[in-house]
């Protein structure tokens, strides 16, 4: 079984905010790191292997920094890393990066099955596996919270539903997204962290995967950010004053339409 | 591109402190740019000197855009039931259909559809277009997607919503890409601009810390999907009238790889805190188990449901389905008491539409009291008693 997982290399977002009063990213602290989505999809990929033979593929998309979720891939257990990097990328909306995802995976390689995580919690969109899937022409289940049965050429899955969920089979090749029940990621081995030394990264550029100008970076996004700001707080506070017994007094009166 | 003008330029560093990838640097009192810039555009955001823009090279326009019209929303059905974010999709189509017009149309998938497409009408739509066909009684990502495509192609609206449900999420990407079409993710906002008619989409990113605003200037449909219990249904009127139109979609593209085996509710686990009116949450100040037996004598008072942060969830000291949040539910109850809970934005993404909101907590500095109506600076494990025994005897219960 050829697996090939999509890793995003994503900020740490609960760093992440704006201050109020200059409406400035404040960055202190933070960290870029897998996504934690993607690790469960690599855990996933490699315990596949470990059972059924094989090979895992970490692909990722991004600046040259993001060389590094690839090398803590193959601390985790996958054998090779292609990184997908080059300016022309940037700026790529879901729409964008599902081409350039789809362009840079032909281009490496036949696989079997592909995975990747249900979200990236930079955007949060869930659209790239799906748009994925869909450029690749290949069968595809969101959410597994499963994987029941694994053959030659098929598989037995769950799909989480808002209210409860699935059991739905589909045939290989196909793309899974998978969310973080379905297991426990292991903790890089020693041996893991050696070969992630000494892995050569294979780097693609636009050229390489014949990527279509107009299909990527920004010129090839559909949606356009036109603003960027802070939430806004509501503003209908009352403090309540006093001891426990009178704030609590107080808040009671207040609730009354509720009670 | 991030073009930065070198004469503008005053070397403040804001744009340093705004990247978050770390991309752009003062060097020599001047900004400069490397590869691991994304465009994201929070600098040129917040570039007072206005030095810095973004150059997105020539966008490719698609099709004709006075060919696209009306309002189309994706009613989810499932189990036998138009799920409830279709009716708040109407909420939110109904008034941009007014604005923007001509009209908006239902799209209902299932089978034995019929109380459904009346339901809708009375909730706002002008047209159902109904497809009714076994095939599509399961949930399966290949034939929704490629239903949904067939009619859009063929009916050219200008705008499609869905709800940002599991069900939503995972087929409307596919749509979108095979029209080639934007889609912008879990809006909580939508609004049509006055001067060219644009769809606004406003959606949390980052973990609810940032909000943004999007818009599909060159492509057409503008698709979106909209976070449930965000946008309010209108009340049903059962009288309104609108048309009912079946459809048929050619066989080939009903025909599925996917095989749905079993479909599994799990409504006794699975707490309805979405549909409770009072909701008392719990977060990391409950300490343990036992802080959430306490909240629930609360709870119980109240006829309310218990909720929780996802630090409380974490732990271990409640289930996953009790969390609100980002990754948890959106809930809109009447009221809400979060008690020890410090209202990170992720948390507050999910509760920050309840009618009230009361916060309990001993750090007065406790973002929470941002967002709450009342707030009780104070020890939950000495407030929350007193507030269970106070209304209990207010109640005469
Ligand atoms: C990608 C991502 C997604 C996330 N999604 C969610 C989500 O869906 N939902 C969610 O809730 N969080 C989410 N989080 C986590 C979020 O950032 C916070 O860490 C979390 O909400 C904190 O929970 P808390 O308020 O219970 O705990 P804390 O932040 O530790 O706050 C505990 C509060 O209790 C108060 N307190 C302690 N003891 C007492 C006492 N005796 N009396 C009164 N007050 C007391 C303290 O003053 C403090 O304010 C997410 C984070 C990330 C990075
Ligand atoms: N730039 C990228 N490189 C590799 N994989 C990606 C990239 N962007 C998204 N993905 C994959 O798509 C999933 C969903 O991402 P998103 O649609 O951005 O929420 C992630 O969990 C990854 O598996």
């Amino acid at each position: 079984m050829n697996i090939l997982v999509c890793i995003k290399q994503v900020p740490d977002t609960k760093d992440v905010r704006l201050d109020p009063r200059t409406n400035t990213m404040a960055r202190e602290g933070v960290e870029s790191i897998m996504n934690p989505f993607d690790r469960h999809a690599l855990e996933e990929a490699v315990r596949i292997r470990e059972e059924y033979g094989g090979s895992v593929t970490a692909l990722s998309m991004g600046p040259p920094q993001a060389e590094s979720v690839l090398r803590e891939a193959i601390s985790c257990g996958a054998d090779d890393g292609v990184l997908v990097s080059d300016r022309a990328f940037a700026g790529a909306d879901t729409w964008a990066t599902s081409y350039t995802l789809a362009r840079a995976i032909e281009t490496v390689g036949e696989f079997d099955l592909i995975l990747c995580g249900k979200q990236a919690v930079d955007g949060d969109t869930a659209q790239v596996g799906p748009g994925l899937a869909c450029r690749l022409a290949r069968p595809f289940v969101t959410c597994v919270q499963k994987i029941r049965l694994l053959d030659n050429d098929s598989l037995v899955v769950e799909r989480m539903m808002d209210d409860g969920y699935d059991v739905v089979r589909l045939p290989i090749p196909a793309l899974l997204t998978v969310v973080k029940d379905i297991n426990e990621p292991r903790v890089p081995s020693l041996k893991g962290k050696m070969k992630a030394k000494k892995a050569e990264i294979k780097v693609l550029g636009a050229a390489d995967i014949g990527a279509d100008k107009q299909c990527i970076g920004l010129a090839g996004s559909p949606t356009q950010v036109v603003n960027v700001f802070t939430p806004e707080p509501r503003g209908d506070r009352t403090k309540l004053e006093g001891t426990p017994q009178e704030q609590v007094a107080q808040l009671v009166k207040a609730l009354s339409a509720y009670l | 591109m991030l073009i930065i003008d070198k004469e503008k330029c005053i070397g403040c560093g804001v744009c340093e402190d705004n990247c978050a990838f770390g991309a752009i640097e003062v060097v020599d009192g001047c900004a400069v740019v490397n590869d691991n810039c994304t465009l994201c555009g929070a600098c040129v955001e917040n570039c007072e000197p206005q030095a810095l823009r973004i150059d997105g090279g020539e966008k490719k326009q698609t099709t004709n855009l006075e060919d696209w019209s009306g309002i189309w929303i994706f009613a989810e059905f499932r189990h036998d039931k138009v799920v409830p974010v279709a009716f708040e999709l109407l909420g939110v189509g109904r008034k941009l259909a007014d604005e923007r017009g001509p009209s908006l149309t239902a799209v209902l998938f299932g089978a034995g559809l019929d109380e459904g497409a009346a339901e809708l009408i009375a909730y706002g739509a002008d047209a159902v277009l109904v497809v009714d066909d076994e095939r599509l009684r399961d949930y399966r990502e290949d034939v929704y997607a490629g239903a949904l495509e067939e009619l859009i192609k063929s009916n050219q609206p200008e705008v499609v919503l869905a709800g940002a449900t599991a069900i939503g999420r995972s087929f409307i990407p596919m749509v979108a890409n095979a029209l080639g079409a934007g889609l912008t993710a879990d809006c909580t906002q939508l609004s049509v601009r006055a001067e060219d008619g644009m769809l606004l989409q406003t959606r949390p990113a980052f973990g609810g810390n940032i909000m943004a605003t999007i818009e599909c200037p060159h492509a057409r449909p503008q698709m979106a999907t909209v976070r449930p219990r965000v946008m309010a249904p209108l009340a049903p009127d059962r009288s309104r009238s609108g048309e009912v139109r079946r459809v048929v979609i050619p066989d080939d593209v009903l025909d599925s790889k996917i095989e749905v085996l079993e479909s599994v509710s799990c409504e006794q686990d699975n707490v309805h805190i979405q549909e409770a009116e009072i909701l008392v949450a719990g977060g990391r100040g409950l300490e343990d188990e036992k802080g959430f037996a306490l909240i629930r004598k609360l709870a119980d008072e109240l006829g309310g449901a218990v909720a929780a942060s996802r630090a409380a969830v974490d732990a271990g000291w409640i289930s996953y389905p009790h969390q609100v949040g980002q990754t948890g539910k959106t809930v809109a109850p009447r009221l809400y008491i979060a008690c020890g809970i410090s209202g990170a934005v992720q948390h507050a993404v999910g509760m920050q539409s309840a009618e009230t909101i009361v916060a309990i907590n001993r750090d007065e500095k406790a973002p929470i009291f941002d967002l709450a109506t009342y707030c009780v600076v104070g020890d939950l494990f000495e407030i929350v008693p007193l507030l269970t025994s106070k209304i209990k005897e207010v109640r005469g219960t």
